[in-house]
């Protein structure tokens, strides 16, 4: 694995870089790039047939939780299956490991103490201890893994902001111990410490995120995984943390960084350097029957020209339970080259929600992920273009615009 | 007694215009070519007109093989309430607002015309047959003037425009007569006497297709959402939630059928559906088989194997670092443990998707097998193999021993002594 981050986009901080991910994968993976979100390492909806219909290689870039796998199979069974690639078929995948994800096994700080961090997960609130994360860790061998965290809300106070950091420090340097320390115990061949993705927490404190991020960039890391965010921190403040953040990190380590999840967001983070995104903003969509529209090439467009009537009610999405789509016999999104637009109608798909059939979801989310990793090349070309900011402020503006109709007629 | 199969073919059930949780393509990779469409939920949902509106049914759902539709009749007296039977036709309450509704063997046909399938199925005077006495006289002979009403209703109406096919909707009639040998006999030759499309029987459907190139070579497989097919079995005192002794007289009309029609013609029997159940009533003589089974169970964390069942749910699988079926090269089995599956199974959605993908998978080999069999001269091998698979200690059902011998195939080897195991 190794990860080349490019200039800076001029007059911007947002950068491109490309991650050669080795093996059969002769293209590397771009950044800023997005990470699927996977339960139990698969996708939720799309099976690994249809999975290789999309742009690759973009979509070979999967997160994975391993608490997912607290219940089954056991760590000794991942191993002698021969890993995570292995056991969810997808050889060819590269797989960014991490404690929490905002679908399964959401971080609860209330439970977290010093043995270990805390997580709601389908089958009871469960203690994970550094020791036991790291058993997992070295069994599902995924390409890059984060250490283990203790992630807080916003709202916490600053005693306890600051103990996250101190706790989230500590269980670093004891994952990359332990990750060296199972090296020899177990038979799996796995490079010790070199795929640890440091974890960065802080919460709402520009001090603590500091610190914490100047820590972690003093270890042996290979990149940077920035957490602590989407948990009740506002939209407004979290550029400055942001920017707190990359700038106490090296250039030329990567940085990840979860829980930013809509375009918006996204693009927050690109704009203070930030080159992976784990994002579950699709799934959520794709649960509700929401599919992506919005248009990639706004940047040349003027959009304050655009008709209003084209997008009645929203311009990034449709919802396809709605009425209005009954007969509609057009694709989700005109020209959209995913199975789902190339197959099938928003008719259908209206109908298939209707009757609850699960078909509805998995057409979904195929269009949905197919969309936003478009979403992710135009960001890559606009960095590469120079046009990132301008870009930025454009696609700001389209939604405000949007707002703005809205109340107009109310 | 000859076993002529032409071709060996299993339906799959469209329920709502989807088979769980796959897609087209999945279907077509399985390789299914022809897809059973349950009118009365579809007229339901999305409604008989907006699927006319918009082009069929294939249109609708992308579907480019061929699609059969029953005539909407049996899951109004299966699943509603106060559903009754006049000469004019079935009435019932509308689910939606508990208006009273009739549906008249013309708005069947009118139903299947705007869905548009190849095939479509007359509207039948349905009754269960446990029952006896006038009644199933009363059935049989009404069937037989509702088939008039429905010819009459499809000749010249639907135009196919839309489709590749034929711009002929072939029709099938539904035989009645509950286990009486004699009135089931009036009423294939009532039936025949028509000069039908095709045929279908309580339990078999025979063609006489005009558009041969429709069915030909045809392996499907079928299976329905949800449990209205085993409510019409149920009915019917036949299927396998039902004990043994129904299997019994099961069996007895399926051969009683398979013996009076023609060698020429492919038999259907509808809703049969367990592997043991299609390899029986193979020996016996029918071609064509829909089932709810595959995809019903895979909901639950059944998967299909040789040996019989495997419940990926059980706690001995956790660990076991096998594919589900080592003779299976579908692809849930080249790439999936069943320690990884039960973990899926009953929990996450991909879990209920790869083992449909898995069960479909293995109905259709399954049906290709026997195929081959029969064609290669092998199939007493074929069925020894088989039962054996299944009953390793020699515990072949007695039903299963009997239609054997009717069948004229011998298990002898298959089965241990009775003796020996009611010891």
């Amino acid at each position: 694995m190794r990860f080349v981050a490019a200039k800076a986009c001029a007059g911007s901080r947002a950068r491109a870089g490309a991650l050669y991910i080795g093996g059969n994968s002769a293209a590397p993976i771009e950044t800023p790039s997005l990470l699927i979100s996977t339960l139990k390492g698969l996708p939720a909806f799309i099976s690994r047939d249809h999975l290789g219909d999309l742009p690759a290689p973009d979509s070979h870039l999967l997160h994975v939780s391993p608490i997912h796998f607290l219940d089954c199979p056991a760590t000794k069974t991942i191993c002698t299956i021969g890993g995570l690639h292995q056991m969810v078929g997808l050889h060819d995948h590269f797989f960014i490991a991490s404690p929490r994800d905002s679908l399964e096994s959401l971080p609860e700080s209330d439970g977290t103490n010093k043995l270990g961090a805390s997580f709601e997960t389908p089958s009871g609130r469960q203690l994970v201890k550094p020791s036991a994360y790291m058993e997992m860790i070295t069994s599902l061998m995924p390409n890059l893994w984060a250490s283990m965290a203790d992630e807080v809300p916003a709202w916490v106070s600053d005693k306890r902001n600051k103990t996250s950091v101190d706790r989230t420090l500590r269980w670093l340097d004891e994952c990359i111990n332990l990750d060296l320390v199972y090296e020899n115990a177990l038979t799996c061949t796995v490079e010790g410490g070199k795929n640890v993705l440091g974890f960065v927490v802080g919460g709402s404190s520009i001090e603590e995120r500091k610190r914490c991020a100047t820590e972690v960039a003093a270890r042996n890391v290979s990149g940077f995984w920035i957490g602590g965010f989407g948990l009740g921190e506002s939209i407004e403040e979290r550029p400055a943390l942001l920017h707190a953040v990359t700038d106490s990190l090296p250039e030329e380590k990567l940085r990840l960084v979860s829980g930013l999840s809509l375009p918006e967001e996204v693009l927050q983070g690109v704009a203070v350097g930030v080159d992976f995104f784990d994002s579950t903003y699709i799934y959520h969509l794709t649960l509700r029957g929401f599919a992506l529209i919005f248009p990639h090439n706004i940047v040349d467009e003027d959009i304050v020209d655009r008709p209003l009537d084209d997008y009645p009610n929203d311009c990034t999405k449709i919802n396809l339970r709605a009425t209005i789509f009954r007969k509609d016999t057009s694709s989700i999104v005109a020209n959209c080259t995913c199975f789902t637009c190339q197959n099938h109608t928003r008719a259908y798909i209206n109908h298939l929600l209707n009757v609850h059939e699960m078909l509805a979801h998995i057409l979904l989310e195929i269009h949905n992920t197919h969309h936003y990793l478009g979403f992710f090349r135009t960001i890559r070309e606009t960095i590469k273009n120079g046009k990132f900011d301008l870009f930025h402020k454009k696609f700001i503006q389209s939604r405000r615009i949007h707002l703005a109709s809205v109340v107009q007629y109310s | 007694m000859v076993i002529s199969i032409i071709y060996l073919s299993m339906f799959f059930n469209l329920f709502l215009g989807t088979i769980k949780g796959l897609t087209n393509i999945q279907l077509e990779e399985i390789g299914c070519q022809l897809i059973l469409g349950n009118t009365y939920h579809l007229a339901l949902r999305p409604g008989a007109e907006l699927i006319d509106e918009l082009g069929g049914l294939h249109k609708f759902m992308n579907w480019k093989r061929a699609l059969l539709t029953d005539s909407g009749g049996f899951q109004m007296v299966s699943l509603l309430h106060l559903a009754d039977i006049t000469e004019q036709g079935v009435t019932f309450q509308s689910p939606v607002d508990g208006k009273p509704m009739l549906l008249t063997p013309e708005e069947s046909i009118q139903i299947q015309n705007k869905i548009g399938a190849d095939i479509i199925m007359a509207l039948d005077d349905v009754v269960k047959t446990t029952i006896t006495g006038p009644r199933i006289e009363e059935a049989m002979y009404r069937t037989l003037r509702w088939i008039d009403r429905c010819i009459s209703e499809t000749v010249g109406t639907y135009n196919w425009a839309a489709h590749k096919r034929p711009d002929v909707q072939n029709l099938f009639g539904i035989v009645q007569g509950g286990l009486d040998p004699v009135l089931r006999d009036i009423c294939v030759r009532g039936l025949v006497d028509r000069d039908l499309p095709g045929y279908i029987k309580q339990y078999m459907l025979k063609e006489n297709i005009r558009e041969p190139t429709i069915l030909m070579n045809i392996l499907v497989i079928m299976s329905s959402m949800k449990a209205n097919l085993t409510s019409y079995w149920d009915s019917y005192a036949i299927g396998g939630l039902v004990g043994g002794e129904d299997k019994d007289s099961f069996w007895r009309v399926v051969a009683q059928c398979t013996a009076s029609l023609p060698e020429d013609k492919p038999r259907y029997v509808m809703g049969v559906g367990y592997p043991l159940d299609i390899v029986v009533c193979s020996a016996l003589g029918a071609d064509m088989y829909d089932c709810v089974y595959p995809t019903r169970t895979a909901r639950f964390g059944t998967a299909l194997v040789p040996e019989g069942i495997l419940k990926l749910k059980n706690r001995a699988m956790a660990n076991d670092e096998r594919p589900i079926d080592l003779t299976c090269s579908c692809m849930v089995c080249k790439n999936y443990t069943r320690a990884y599956l039960h973990g899926l199974v009953t929990k996450d959605a991909m879990g209920s998707q790869l083992l449909s993908y898995h069960n479909l998978s293995y109905m259709m080999r399954l049906s290709k097998n026997l195929h081959t069999s029969i064609v290669e001269g092998r199939f007493p091998e074929f069925v020894r193999g088989f039962l054996q698979t299944q009953f390793p200690r020699g515990d072949v059902p007695e039903w299963v021993c009997n239609a054997m011998e009717v069948a004229g195939v011998d298990i002898s080897s298959c089965c241990t002594p009775l003796a020996s195991w009611h010891d």
